[in-house]
């Protein structure tokens, strides 16, 4: 029992990092139709610059209270990596946007390479794995037989937090609902007032930022490497198609059964079959229900 | 006071001329309609003054202020809006909806408020939602206000896309065919509808029309086109006895 609940947990820990990522890739699909195939590797630049904010910060004023560093890393990550997502999209997709969509996906799997071998070659980063100095003093509790670690606190209710805001953000405001309105109508949206092309950058920016939430807090818990965002990214657009690509809620699902599939796979089957897995289930998914589980069907234009 | 003023407009498609040498002067508070048959580029000027289309040729002032090379949101913030041909309303989204996201030009946070000034953006949210309500209330489409756009009847979606439209606070209203598909009493109640947010938003009227019942009823003044080109120009009465016009028009004399 208490093996179940360990792993259950663990489970939430990292498909609340899946969930984080696989955030970005809905938002930009739901309003571009595009899938950005180089937000796994924008999320590995986060962990990078939480890396570098929070080694600088510890040695130049070590001392300093575990909330501010990890609140300072946390809120520079996310900056730094919304300006890096921002300018991707003004550089490398604006130009493309009334080009076959397969242009733009291309173009993306190439700023994702662009960006691993970036950070392969940048003498700061280089091919090997870092550790994030301790951001918050890692204490396990052990609750009847359960190990619950503060990282792990801190990665479900931080990321928990975040989903709720972003939720709160489409579903409440102005911008949410122009998000909402450029998916179903570019033309009309402009002429009611908006300005699409802010609120495309505004898309990228938050989808950016909060995959950096998911890259501080990733990067809390395990080694980083300039090839991180691979495989973690396949999972997150995984979670995001299996959710139903273009829903908010959806990706947040698909990245909690992602979660549940990484840590569950080895308790039953070698561990070596978690991908399989994984992409059986896309596969299945895409046969079966191809809008995925909360997506609904596109209207079929007449 | 002259509100709009266009001159010597032309557009091409390619080689297609769309529109050619259109001038046209609008003073504040007219209520101007552009006739013409299908293809003779009338929803191609619409296009031009609201910056969906950049013009080959020619100028677009507003207020004052040169219009060309301006984006569509920019010039719906300067005070023009529009319906269209075919209703383009926010189908998925609710009656409410559709009409608070035509706010957004003049609302007054920054995503960063929504983040961070949870109080200065509850207020602002809360006031677009007033104002939103009672511009629905006065198009008598309050208790719809959660309906889903696309469940409502025909004419109530063109009365929401009327509503949608003023909600952007217009100087200038563009009607791209509002009578269109409408049955003879809806296009009454439309008729009385224009006139009267006119008069009560003090707006100047650019509007499009078929039915001649609707365009002889409401506009003071009359622009013919023809293959992009203005053919004839004059009041109601004046149009419907211009030769050129009944030419254009060959076997719709009977409506004329």
């Amino acid at each position: 029992m208490q093996f179940y609940i360990q792993q259950i947990l663990n489970a939430l820990q990292v498909g609340s990092v899946y969930a984080l990522i696989a955030l970005g890739y809905t938002m930009v699909y739901g309003i571009l139709t595009m899938i950005n195939f180089a937000h796994g590797d924008i999320f590995m630049v986060s962990t990078y610059l939480a890396f570098f904010t929070s080694t600088l910060l510890l040695s130049i004023a070590a001392g300093l209270p575990p909330l501010f560093t990890f609140v300072f890393t946390l809120l520079t990550a996310m900056f730094g990596t919304a300006l890096l997502a921002v300018l991707i999209e003004r550089l490398a997709y604006k130009p493309l946007r009334t080009a076959p969509r397969i242009s733009a996906v291309i173009t993306a799997l190439g700023v994702g390479l662009f960006l691993e071998n970036f950070m392969v070659a940048f003498k700061p980063v280089g091919p090997a794995p870092r550790f994030l100095p301790p951001l918050i003093p890692q204490i396990n509790y052990d609750l009847g037989g359960v190990t619950v670690s503060t990282i792990q606190i801190v990665i479900i209710l931080v990321s928990g937090l975040v989903m709720f805001l972003l939720d709160t953000i489409v579903r409440r405001t102005m911008v949410g609902m122009a998000m909402r309105a450029i998916s179903w109508d570019k033309f009309t949206v402009p002429l009611m007032g908006v300005p699409v092309d802010r609120i495309i950058s505004l898309t990228f920016a938050l989808g950016a930022s909060i995959a950096a939430v998911g890259g501080t807090l990733y990067g809390m818990a395990y080694t980083i490497d300039p090839y991180m965002g691979i495989r973690i990214g396949w999972w997150a657009f995984i979670s995001a198609v299996v959710g139903g690509i273009g829903n908010i809620r959806g990706a947040m699902l698909g990245g909690f059964i992602l979660g549940f599939v990484e840590i569950f796979t080895p308790v039953f089957l070698p561990s070596t079959y978690r991908d399989f897995i994984a992409f059986s289930l896309l596969l299945l998914l895409l046969i079966f229900r191809p809008t995925g589980i909360l997506g609904r069907p596109a209207p079929q234009k007449v | 006071m002259t509100l709009l003023h266009i001159e010597r407009l032309t557009h091409f498609f390619g080689g297609l001329r769309a529109v050619y040498d259109f001038n046209l002067e609008l003073q504040s508070g007219e209520l101007v309609a552009i006739i013409g048959p299908n293809g003779a580029g009338k929803t191609t000027i619409f296009n031009l003054i609201t910056g969906v289309y950049r013009p080959t040729e020619g100028r677009i002032v507003f207020k004052g202020k040169d219009l060309i090379g301006l984006s569509p949101h920019q010039i719906v913030q300067s005070g023009i809006a529009r319906t269209f041909q075919t209703i383009r309303l926010f189908k998925e989204l609710s009656v409410l909806d559709n009409v608070r996201i035509a706010h957004y030009a003049r609302a007054g946070y920054s995503p960063w408020d929504a983040l961070f000034r949870l109080f200065r953006f509850t207020a602002e949210e809360d006031r677009i939602r007033q104002e939103a309500l009672e511009l629905l209330n006065i198009f008598k489409m309050v208790h719809l206000a959660d309906t889903i756009a696309k469940n409502l009847p025909y004419g109530q979606q063109r009365r929401l896309e009327i509503a949608r439209a003023l909600a952007t606070h217009p100087d200038l209203l563009l009607l791209d065919e509002p009578a269109a598909g409408m049955n003879p009493a809806e296009v009454e109640q439309l008729m009385e509808t224009i006139l009267w947010i006119r008069r009560e938003f003090h707006l100047t009227i650019l509007l499009i029309e078929h039915q001649m019942r609707v365009v002889m009823g409401i506009a003071e003044r009359i622009k013919v086109l023809d293959f992009g080109q203005t053919i004839a120009e004059g009041t109601p009465l004046e149009i419907q006895n211009h030769p050129r016009v009944i030419e254009a028009y060959l076997g719709e004399e009977a409506i004329l």
